[in-house]
């Protein structure tokens, strides 16, 4: 999931102020889960610029905010809504963000959220970050803990001397040592000599942003009626 | 002589370190390194450390070479990319400095730019790659360095078929290609310490020909660990941080992750008296040179602008 949350309201206020029509969009995936865009914080958000004398011309929650299809078909339905505001004040990541800005070209979209990491959510309200989705998973070789994401240096050869006693690391004291995690629970499973290999420098050429990625789809054969 | 002479030698064998500045006044830097002149067989120049900026440690090295001391180049990965590594490692070969220690870097988040982005694109086991593979006369892509490789064209086929490849390469020419003398580091008092040994190991392998460790202060604890890695078959030098007060040493237990100064010297800093605390600290570093002698191939001081009590507390030590 991407999480998220929701910029300051003062800082939301201040990239409003020059508009006066605000049409307000959540989405019913991460934003709703992290408490940033779903239905609640969408009324919540609409109250909110009413109380400070903005017109709210309409909300919508997008199933996903970063489908162009959805995102289409739900602004038609709002249309006229939409074409009556000044701007679109968006609660949800960066990805919808633009796929709602790419749609709606000649309309501002104000980004209401930030957008943080890719994580996991350990309960509501509260998460970690676990992917860099760097392209070249090796998460095989590190027992399942991504030391790219979870080391503060990103070293795939091992740990620094900076972990604690209590195998916490130097930057952050509430933060484990990945290195430690990925050490104890391959040596549990017997399996520490996937870390003794060297990984080489990770080899980045495939994956500089910005990314486009494409089902490469198998040719249909053609099958032969059969008599 | 060299770092790798001595190293090579029976002799223990003594580094120093010298930090340079924030700013290009480097006066003090050129006294400390002056202090070490011939009582250590090289001084280390640190790179950026502690994630503060500060002046190039290669252009120090450049400087300690033209004054006629040996200096070790430390790279860490954190603020340069393997582009940059390399070519830093190649301008350093230029200037016929050879020792390179790699290191990881501190975290940029614990230095005077938190702001900045770190790289951390290639870690210490892979810039000892990189040392190897200039060594070797390519770059850590494969790719030839100039002028270190001979291009040969080859004959055409006799029978006149189609010729695939025209030239072929031979080399690499030693003389055209840089020497290092590439070193590392290792964290001998970390807690657990398999997981030190293990990428020591691939330090080694890596290439890494000398290892200068993190600061130790009991003996005990030296003795554990080069048992643990006795198989590595490189020459260690055991770290000494010079040990300027109490609360000098209570600081490093607490924040620097690693390093543990045991009660009763920290005691013996507590209970001198000002005037008296560089001696005391001289003859804990030569005290603990002395007992660690017997385990490592020599010690590694970083005095941190303590340079001539450094030079006393290897004479206090009378083992070289």
């Amino acid at each position: 999931m991407i999480i998220q949350k929701q910029k300051a309201y003062e800082n939301i206020e201040e990239m409003l102020a020059p508009y006066q029509k605000v049409f307000v969009a959540g989405c019913t995936e991460c934003a709703t889960a992290c408490k940033t865009g779903g239905e609640d914080e969408v009324a919540e958000m609409k109250e909110r610029l009413e109380a400070a004398g903005k017109t709210v011309t309409g909300t919508a929650i997008f199933d996903s905010a970063c489908l162009r299809g959805e995102v289409r078909e739900v602004s038609r339905e709002h249309q006229e809504q939409i074409e009556a505001a000044d701007a679109i004040l968006t609660l949800f990541c960066g990805a919808g963000v633009q796929t709602v800005g790419n749609y709606h070209e000649d309309t501002p979209v104000v980004p209401g959220v930030d957008a943080l990491f890719v994580g996991e959510t350990i309960r509501a309200g509260k998460y970690t970050e676990q992917c860099q989705a760097c392209g070249d998973c090796l998460l095989d070789v590190t027992g399942g803990i991504c030391p790219l994401t979870r080391c503060a240096k990103a070293l795939l050869n091992g740990p620094c001397g900076g972990y604690t006693e209590d195998g916490k690391c130097e930057v952050d004291p509430d933060t484990d040592c990945a290195w430690l995690l990925i050490f104890e629970r391959l040596k549990t499973r017997g399996q520490l000599d996937k870390i003794r290999e060297t990984q080489a420098a990770k080899d980045h050429s495939d994956h500089h942003p910005p990314q486009t990625y494409k089902w490469a789809r198998p040719k249909k054969k053609k099958v032969k009626p059969t008599a | 002589m060299s770092l790798r002479e001595a190293l090579a030698g029976e002799a223990l064998v003594f580094t120093g370190e010298v930090g340079p500045p924030k700013g290009i006044d480097c006066d003090e830097v050129w006294e400390e390194a002056e202090d070490f002149r011939d009582k250590v067989a090289a001084v280390n120049v640190t790179d950026n450390q502690s994630s503060v900026m500060r002046i190039s440690g290669l252009a120090a090295c450049i400087k300690l070479k033209q004054m006629g001391i040996e200096p070790v180049l430390q790279l860490v990965c954190r603020d340069r990319n393997r582009l940059a590594l390399q070519s830093e490692l190649l301008g350093a070969a230029i200037w016929g400095i050879e020792n390179v220690l790699a290191l990881t870097g501190d975290h940029i988040a614990l230095g005077d730019h938190p702001q900045g982005r770190p790289v951390h694109d290639l870690d210490s086991v892979t810039l000892l790659q990189a040392v190897t593979a200039l060594m070797n006369g390519r770059d850590l892509a494969g790719n030839r360095l100039d002028g270190a490789w001979k291009r040969v064209r080859l004959p055409k086929p006799k029978d006149g078929s189609k010729q695939k490849r025209k030239f072929k390469y031979e080399g690499p020419i030693p003389e055209k290609c840089p020497t290092y003398l590439p070193g590392a580091v290792v964290t001998p008092c970390a807690e657990p310490v398999e997981p030190q040994i293990l990428k020591l190991e691939k330090k080694v392998a890596a290439g890494a020909k000398f290892i200068q460790t993190q600061a130790v202060y009991e003996p005990a604890a030296l003795e554990r660990f080069m048992k643990a890695a006795e198989h590595v078959g490189v020459p260690i030098l055991a770290g000494i941080v010079m040990l300027k007060s109490a609360g000098m040493a209570r600081f490093m237990n607490g924040n620097v992750a690693g390093v543990s100064v045991p009660d009763h010297l920290i005691q013996r800093l507590a209970d001198a008296s000002k005037e008296d605390l560089q001696k005391v600290s001289i003859d804990i570093t030569a005290e603990l040179m002395r007992d660690m002698a017997g385990m490592c191939k020599g010690f590694h001081l970083m005095p941190l602008g303590w340079s001539k009590p450094a030079v006393e507390a290897i004479e206090a030590a009378g083992l070289s």
